[in-house]
């Protein structure tokens, strides 16, 4: 090992930025890896253009991956990073601003050409005015150098081996932080398995670069980060799109119910498609629609079936899902809607985050159409929801929206394996049987009898003899099912959807506060992916002697029974959201409690500092303790 | 997808694995068992029928309920899914298992139906606005892909539901509430339509010739893929007689162009002959080069001949080809579906092989 000076660090914040074409995604998802077999908890945050390869060098073809590694529990991907790896003139320039004074930039000089400086406005080398005199700065060649490892390498083509100064960069950074590379060099093993000219030339460059930082004397110090203090148990890094494709294949495993996915592409939802395309083998049916409403429409058609039916998009697909979406919750079957939403209206900002649909999928229908919506908390916690959804869906017999996010989508975190044999017993029982006599006093089937429990109606499907029936879009009379245009009853009808809906309630964890000095006056309360950095904001709060108490939603509708009771206990309640106050305006025309919005919609995560500053303010306005200067 | 839905068990099957190249278009659809036999009113629900008088529909449905019964399969294993409109009213009065779902998207959910229940036969009940104007893309679409569904489009060349306006089968110049200059679309011509969707199975007949009605739903229940079955549909308020003279003997002698395998097109006078480019014309018989006139073959794998002839269609019904126009084999994409993940298991799913698919291949373990 290297006879440098190695130092511990209990956190860093890399950001690797580049051009998208060079392959900063992959290297960020490596590294992540790499750090997570290592034990660090994590966050992180791939942040892309829209556009597969928008012109080279510019600044909008900027493609960065962030990642916050601690050997205590991380919650956000990190407010500033301490590290910028930036491999052009482009990603320097994008990123700068968000690097504090003092952090480490390493740059590849190799593209700091007249050219490439141009292109983003620069007149003279910024390595070389002395702008950057207050950072950190490593200029290194990192192209050339990877050029010049390959020289043994005849049959590529120089532009081949360049391709692989991503892997060099890895292999750099692999040294400067301690980081084990036998999983990238399996990975990289698998990847290129029948081209082994080119796997070779990849793992050369990855060593190079270890190599390069062992010997250099530009890194004087390696870094150590210890693995974090985590609960007992088997870990693996996740993805918010894979966690929510793996809880839909084990509830539906948990259901005894066979799973289709009916979805169209879109960005940020494709990768869930993608994932459970590849899962024929546990019985998994994925179907790629020719648009939106037939995505939906055919997972209604396999609800109606008995199949657990689900469809996936984004904002816009779920507005196209509409009208698909109010049938499902007028034949009051099983479905589940995954929005992973992206920063809109219209197209938007398709590779970026925001949370603006909460009202689209609430509200988003003609006619009173209540529909359950649940919201993951964390990339992790999209399995859960997953399951959670899948529950609610089968028990209540009702489409669930379920509000993911471009930042869970993509964003990853170390994730505790739970035991299948142990998640919820969600197993469903069809209708086999009539449940009632006609007029003649012979059995007959009433599909819109309900469970006087939960007011779902009876799932029986068809092959099952003596329950033939016939379900629509037109209302339907109570217990009967048959077209009924009678005023009174289109009035019941739609209050016993209504109170089914409402009904989930009894079935929910009430809203659970942290409030470890148990008489904070303010609270902060969000949902969906504002989880983490809410919490790291409450940290940063606290640690100035804030006394702040948080909650986070994880049910939008309904809300848990004691929401009401929860807001009403405190002098000031602030609501952060990515959109402009659409959780605030459900809670205030539902409690009529004064609720405080704080609204971002940067197509980025809060920040922690930002959140805590906002904490501090309503703290010190109904407090009569003063704060110790914010520690940052 | 070999999925156990808890189901009694059923009776024996229709001929032929589904997947096996010429199977039955119910193949995989459960028998009554021997001795059980169903009929028309077994298929007849208790709702009151809330046609117009007069209306076409009440014609196919008759049809239809007394084809059901020859099938031989159980009544719960039959699904009608309809869209909206006039027609789309049908399963309501089917006793099966049936949805009246949204308007033109039936075909893709009667696809997700199909595409997890091998078990079932599964049909669509729609109309020329419903099939053609807001569910077009849906309908070429379960086509292209040759989902195991038999389309029934009932043309009636106007909008009944929402009275009266113009559709996209309706002609240039047709006068309706929403055209009262005539309307300037031109129509789309079903068959040749769904011909270029890559159907495999594409037929016309018509509401009032029952015995041919029946015949055609027939083939179509037998042909394992997407079956378009075209129905001339009369609607007695908002385009009455629009095919009346197919409906009288003499008349429709002269213009059904009656379309059987393996013999000439044409009526008792005329006969469909080919010309050195490959389009068709109608000619006395007295004037046809024999060599040039054209004989059916519904199973031709290049579908030229059978687009030609759909485009003998004239607006004034002067030549007006019925029948099977193509019925050719090729792979269903619910069959396909269900061959892909069954030859992807191993067996039945276990806790430990979810337990295995959640840990994947990069994991770590924390001591306690």
């Amino acid at each position: 090992m290297s006879a440098k000076l190695v130092q511990k660090l209990d956190r860093v914040v890399i950001r690797f930025a580049g051009d998208s074409g060079d392959g900063m995604q992959l290297t960020g998802d490596r590294f992540t890896s790499q750090t997570a077999l290592l034990g660090n908890d994590l966050s992180t945050l791939p942040n892309f253009p829209a556009e597969i390869r928008a012109p080279q060098g510019t600044l909008p073809g900027v493609s960065s991956f962030q990642l916050h590694f601690a050997d205590h529990n991380v919650l956000t991907p990190g407010d500033a990073p301490d590290v910028l790896v930036a491999m052009n003139p482009a990603a320097l320039k994008a990123n700068l601003r968000d690097l504090p004074r003092g952090a480490a930039i390493i740059v590849n000089t190799d593209e700091f050409t007249k050219r490439n400086l141009s292109k983003v406005g620069y007149l003279e080398s910024p390595l070389d005015d002395g702008s950057l005199d207050s950072y950190d700065v490593h200029p290194v060649a990192l192209t050339s150098i990877a050029v010049e490892a390959l020289v043994s390498f005849t049959d590529l083509t120089r532009k081949e081996k360049e391709r692989a100064k991503n892997m060099f960069a890895l292999g750099l950074l692999s040294w400067l932080y301690t980081r084990p590379m036998d999983g990238t060099e399996a990975f990289l093993k698998a990847k290129f398995a029948d081209k082994p000219e080119i796997l070779e030339a990849n793992l050369a460059a990855l060593r190079a670069g270890f190599n390069y930082g062992e010997t250099t004397e530009d890194f004087a110090v390696a870094y150590e980060v210890a693995p974090a203090t985590m609960p007992a148990g088997t870990y693996r890094n996740v993805t918010g799109n894979v966690a929510l494709s793996l809880g839909l294949v084990a509830a539906a495993h948990r259901a005894h119910l066979p799973l289709f996915l009916g979805s169209y592409p879109i960005t940020p939802a494709s990768d869930i498609l993608h994932t459970l395309a590849g899962l024929k083998r546990y019985g998994v049916a994925t179907m790629q629609a020719e648009d939106e409403i037939a995505g939906v429409g055919a997972a209604l058609g396999a609800s109606f079936g008995g199949a657990l039916g689900v469809t996936t998009t984004s904002g816009p697909g779920l507005a196209l899902k509409a009208e698909t979406i109010g049938l499902a919750v007028s034949l009051e079957l099983p479905l589940i809607v995954c929005d992973i939403q992206r920063g809109g209206p219209s197209t938007g900002l398709p590779t970026k985050t925001e949370q603006a649909d909460l009202l689209q999928a609430l509200f988003g229908r003609n006619g009173e159409s209540p529909v359950a919506v649940v919201a993951p908390a964390t990339p992790a916690d999209c399995f859960d929801v997953a399951v959670e959804a899948v529950r609610i869906a089968t028990t209540y017999r009702t489409p669930v929206i379920v509000l993911s996010d471009g930042y869970l989508a993509n964003g990853s975190e170390p994730w505790r394996l739970p035991r299948t044999a142990e998640l919820p017993d969600i197993a469903v029982e069809f209708a086999t049987e009539p449940n009632a006599v006609d007029d003649k006093g012979q059995p007959t089937f009433h599909p819109y009898l309900r469970d006087p429990e939960t007011l779902a109606r009876p799932w029986a499907i068809p092959g099952t003899p003596g329950l033939e029936h016939r379900v629509g879009g037109i209302e339907k009379a109570d217990v009967t099912g048959n077209i009924s245009y009678d005023p009174d009853n289109h009035d019941h009808m739609t209050r016993l959807r209504q109170a089914k809906i409402d009904g989930i309630a009894d079935s929910i964890e009430p809203l659970v506060v942290d409030d470890p000095t148990d008489d904070a006056d303010v609270l902060v309360l969000g949902w969906g992916s504002t989880f983490g950095p809410i919490a790291a904001g409450v940290r940063l709060a606290r640690a100035t002697g804030a006394r702040v108490a948080q909650t986070h939603l994880r049910h939008l509708n309904p809300f848990p029974a004691n929401t009401g009771d929860v807001l009403r206990s405190y002098q000031r309640v602030i609501v952060p959201e990515m959109n402009l106050g659409q959780l605030a305006m459900l809670l205030r025309a539902k409690y009529l409690v004064d609720i405080e919005s704080h609204t971002s919609v940067r197509g980025l995560p809060f920040q922690a500092a930002e959140l805590a500053d906002v904490i501090a303010t309503a703290v010190a306005s109904v407090s009569d303790v003063p704060l110790k200067e914010a520690a940052k | 997808m070999t999925t156990d839905l808890g189901m009694p068990s059923s009776g024996p099957d229709a001929p032929g694995a589904p997947g096996a190249p010429g199977a039955h278009g119910t193949a995989g659809v459960p028998l009554l068992t021997d001795g059980t036999a169903l009929t028309k009113k077994d298929f007849t629900s208790d709702q009151e029928v809330r046609w117009c008088p007069g209306c076409g529909d009440y014609a196919i449905l008759a049809a239809v309920q007394g084809f059901l019964p020859e099938l031989g399969l159980k009544r719960e294993n039959i699904v009608f899914v309809s869209g909206i409109g006039c027609s789309s009213r049908f399963p309501y009065y089917l006793d099966t298992y049936g949805m009246h779902s949204i308007h033109g998207r039936a075909p893709a959910i009667a696809t997700g139906l199909a595409a997890t229940r091998e078990d079932l036969s599964v049909w669509v009940v729609t109309g020329d606005g419903d099939a053609l104007s807001i569910g077009g893309n849906h309908l070429i679409h379960a086509l292209r892909r040759n989902v195991n569904l038999k389309i029934l489009l009932f043309n009636n060349e106007i909008y009944g539901l929402t009275k009266g306006q113009y559709s996209p089968t309706s002609h240039v110049g047709q006068v309706t509430k929403s055209t009262p200059l005539g309307s300037l679309d031109t129509p789309f011509n079903p068959v040749s339509l769904a011909l270029g969707a890559e159907a495999s199975f594409v037929a016309r007949t018509m509401d009032s010739d029952r015995q041919h009605l029946t015949s055609v739903l027939r083939a179509a229940a037998e042909h394992r893929g997407s079956a378009l079955v075209e129905i001339y549909q009369n609607c007695p308020i908002f385009n009455d007689g629009v095919f009346d003279v197919l409906k009288d003997r003499t008349e429709a002698a002269a213009r059904i162009l009656h379309l059987a395998d393996g013999e000439e097109v044409g009526t008792a006078e005329t006969v469909v002959v080919r010309d050195d480019r490959g389009s068709l014309a109608v000619v006395p018989r007295a004037e046809a080069d024999p060599a040039r006139i054209v004989r059916h073959d519904a199973s031709a794998p290049d579908p030229s001949a059978a687009f030609a002839l759909s485009r003998l269609d004239s607006p004034d019904l002067g030549h007006v080809p019925m029948g099977i126009f193509r019925n050719v084999q090729r792979p269903t994409y619910d069959d396909s579906l269900r061959e892909q993940i069954a030859s992807a298991r191993t067996g039945e799913v276990t806790d430990a092989d979810i337990d295995a698919l959640l840990a994947g291949r990069d994991t770590w373990t924390v001591g306690a």
